[in-house]
């Protein structure tokens, strides 16, 4: 399963995908890796590796992207749509004899489809480890409301 | 098993034991391997992974590179999306008796981790001068 980030669909990969679908079904997950896909859901397995996770109060974008130095990333929001692009550029060592090379090398661009309310005024970044995390505020107006009984 | 559950569960990651006592699938990391006359270089992405959960391993002819992947969890966080699943990483490579495993030197920067495991001296190609008579 977790090869398949780095591209190889390992043979059990199927099976799982249709236990997480059994899952979905059960627990009636919306934003599913597998299954009914939103028209712009992200396929799984580029570079970089992202996760999203979401609060009350905002939405927390993760990109694992190492080696990269904070300049690399360029970060836009339309709406609710989140890009990020960048160039990865590892040097080759034209002397060496290379075993394996499975590191990302060259451009990427990972295009998010966020949730509606998203606030593309109140997004931040930071880099650390390794990891871009992006912290998009969400609208105060979706925010679910304690009503008081009086 | 894989759930997108194992994502909230970063938490509980965030006071790791010793990852070889966790019963958890480990992701093996991306890497790149090559060698010049001095010795071989692995370089390896482990994105979330600081100096302090980094734990490199020679024992024997086999070396052990093991990092657990931290980041920000917040309370009252949902899983919306998880392409990483797994919050370890583990790797191990199997070296042949010219490497010096007493002299493996490894830098970990933003995320990645680059190691050089030198040939011992006695492997490592010489120049032989020609001299012109």
């Amino acid at each position: 399963m977790f090869e398949g980030l780095w591209g190889y669909e390992h043979p059990l990969a199927g099976q799982i995908r249709r236990l997480e679908d059994e899952l979905d079904a059960v627990f009636g997950r919306g934003a599913s890796l597998t299954g009914t896909r939103n028209i712009r859901s992200l396929p799984a397995g580029g570079f970089p590796a992202v996760n999203i996770a979401s609060t009350p109060e905002a939405l927390l974008v993760y990109l694992f992207a190492p080696g990269l130095d904070t300049k690399a990333f360029d970060i836009s929001m339309q709406q609710n749509l989140l890009s990020i692009s960048g160039t990865r550029d590892i040097p080759v060592d034209e002397t060496a004899t290379y075993y394996r090379r499975e590191r990302f090398s060259g451009e990427f661009r990972r295009t998010i489809s966020l949730p509606d309310d998203a606030d593309p005024e109140r997004v931040e970044a930071k880099y650390l480890n390794g990891i871009l995390t992006i912290r998009i505020g969400r609208r105060e107006s979706t925010r679910p409301r304690q009503i008081e009984v009086r | 098993m894989a759930t997108q559950r194992d994502f909230t569960q970063l938490e509980k990651a965030r006071g790791a034991t010793q990852a070889t006592q966790r019963n958890e699938s480990a992701t093996r990391p991306p890497v790149d391997v090559f060698e010049n006359s001095d010795g071989i270089r692995l370089i390896a992405d482990m994105p979330g992974v600081s100096k302090e959960h980094l734990r490199l391993q020679a024992e024997g002819n086999t070396l052990t590179i093991e990092g657990d992947l931290q980041f920000e969890v917040t309370d009252r966080m949902e899983p919306l999306h998880a392409e990483v699943r797994s919050t370890l990483y583990r790797c191990s490579f199997v070296l042949s008796s010219e490497l010096d495993t007493s002299q493996i030197e490894a830098i970990l920067k933003d995320g990645v981790l680059a190691v050089r495991i030198p040939k011992r001296a006695a492997f490592r190609p010489r120049r032989i001068e020609v001299q012109s008579g």
